[in-house]
């Protein structure tokens, strides 16, 4: 399982930090840093947790070997 | 900057007059001749282009380097190629977005009809429906003379494709990042021009629901020659991994700023020859402004992919600015650093506060201001901000900095010790589409 961020996506709520502490620090303007692109088995349930919990959906997880996934269009349209 | 001065070897792309003037249909027939229709258009033709610029070698021009096959095959179906409300949207990039760079304007000035026949070439090869020819909207010389050029086309080239095809001239707002393919095509599509977070490269960005490759102009003017000439006779000229010319942009300290088309693989000593040297040379910014500095010393490696990599450094998009002795590299990287900011889309917070934060410890650093953990903030910042971006805007200020730490070294000890440079308030030397605050005349 591999984890990334959307980095376009990430507004810096931080809530994944908290909840994969094992794996997400914070940088000094509060964006995640991923220590490791891969999800340890042990950390898998809080990997998914953390997923959910993000408010901007920033955060990606995939059971591949690659993010083969583009994003889903974020629903941004002019008024 | 003068855009448009260029006497040059070997002219292939420019011509031996180099550019200037208008687009003139006869002029650019009588030098190279109508494509090759037998084998353009003829049934196998879409292979054997394909094929040709595979054997040409050639990569792209508009800064990633990328092999110009691979980048067509990503679209390129085989056979009766795609469904007709599938076809895809060709983008030729001219928005030339590095303010140190004026190749693309001198290419659409000197040899805009090159650019169109790569257009219509690749656009046949992809059996796309559209071109969509992005312009800058500030340069309204280069949109009048590529729209002259359309123009002189409607009657003067026979139909030579098939199925029907639109080309369109599209003005954008030119930002530095604007010129990034996906934030291209969504500034093409009416959405706010930012680069797209891309996993995975290979799948082909879309417009609608059709596939869409963007080329930079001065690769698909090249698409142009090899259709003519051959591979055979593209790759007589250049570095072995990437042959051919270059259309390198000299700028800085230099007597004739312009630009020059070289073979790849030519000396840096030797280009930014032809524009004159002023004075010693210290060093050379090398690629664009998230290239890196080479030192005087660097300045015998030869500008091809192999020999850059090698001293750090890449081809970009043909950007060469020199420095002469005495001026202040950290002034100049610090002002770098705060436009790079400034034109930062935005989006990624590393990138959106990492890059004024980079560009603040520049400014202390060039002003002298003694501080004991600078040095080693500004290499963790650089560090900090790298790959962290949905595009590599971020990743080339931290490129950019970093050399400029190692070049500026001698300079940078004494800076952080308190005590500048005397020229580190002195007018800067490079181009910048925007005023840059960065110290200039600050106490």
């Amino acid at each position: 399982m591999k984890i990334a961020v959307d980095p376009a996506a990430c507004d810096g709520f931080g809530f994944c930090a908290g909840i994969l502490a094992g794996l997400v620090s914070l940088d000094e303007w509060g964006f995640p840093l991923l220590s490791q692109a891969s999800v340890p088995d042990e950390l898998r349930a809080a990997a998914r947790q953390a997923v959910k919990c993000c408010p901007r959906r920033a955060l990606l997880l995939s059971e591949d070997r690659r993010l083969t996934e583009d994003r889903p269009r974020r629903r941004r349209r002019a008024a | 900057m003068t855009v448009l001065a260029t006497t040059l070897h070997p002219g292939r792309l420019l011509g031996p007059e180099g550019a200037g003037g208008r687009p003139d249909l006869a002029r650019h027939l009588a030098t190279h001749g109508p494509l090759p229709a037998a084998e353009l258009w003829g049934p196998n033709g879409r292979q054997w282009l394909l094929h040709e610029v595979q054997r040409s070698g050639l990569t792209g021009r508009g800064g990633a380097g990328f092999p110009t096959h691979l980048k067509l095959r990503t679209v390129y179906r085989d056979g009766a190629g795609y469904r007709d409300g599938a076809r895809p949207t060709l983008i030729v990039n001219a928005m030339e977005g590095e303010p140190a760079s004026a190749k693309d304007r001198a290419l659409v000035g000197g040899a805009p009809h090159l650019v169109l026949d790569g257009a219509d070439i690749v656009a046949a090869v992809l059996g796309a429906s559209r071109i969509l020819i992005c312009v800058a909207d500030d340069r309204r010389t280069m949109a009048a003379q590529l729209a002259e050029a359309l123009a002189q086309r409607a009657s003067g080239v026979p139909a030579q494709t098939a199925a029907h095809v639109d080309r369109t001239i599209v003005t954008l707002p030119g930002r530095y990042t604007a010129g990034e393919e996906s934030a291209l095509v969504a500034s093409a599509s009416g959405r706010p021009g930012v680069p797209a977070f891309r996993p995975d490269k290979s799948r082909p960005l879309t417009l609608g629901r059709r596939p869409v490759l963007v080329h930079n102009a001065e690769t698909l003017a090249n698409v142009a020659l090899i259709a003519r000439y051959g591979a055979d006779w593209f790759r007589q000229l250049g570095a072995v991994e990437a042959p051919g010319t270059c259309l390198a942009t000299v700028s800085g300290d230099v007597e004739r700023a312009g630009v020059f088309e070289v073979e790849t693989g030519t000396p840096i000593s030797q280009i930014i020859g032809l524009a004159g040297e002023l004075g010693t040379t210290q060093a050379v910014l090398v690629g664009g402004y998230g290239g890196s500095w080479l030192p005087a010393a660097g300045a015998a490696t030869a500008y091809a992919p192999a020999a850059l990599r090698r001293v750090g450094a890449t081809m970009g998009a043909g950007v060469l600015v020199v420095l002469r002795a005495g001026a202040c590299g950290l002034r100049e990287t610090a002002r770098i650093a705060r436009f790079m900011a400034a034109e930062s889309a935005g989006q990624c917070g590393p990138c959106l506060f990492g890059l004024p934060a980079l560009a603040d410890d520049l400014e202390l650093l060039a002003d002298g201001a003694a501080s004991p953990d600078l040095w080693g903030r500004i290499v963790s910042r650089s560090a900090l901000v790298t790959g962290r971006g949905a595009c590599r805007h971020p990743d080339g200020v931290a490129r950019l900095v970093s050399s400029a730490l190692d070049v500026f070294a001698v300079d940078g000890h004494a800076h952080a010790r308190g005590r500048p440079c005397p020229a580190s308030h002195a007018p800067t030397v490079l181009q910048f589409s925007r005023p840059v605050d960065s110290g200039q005349g600050r106490r």
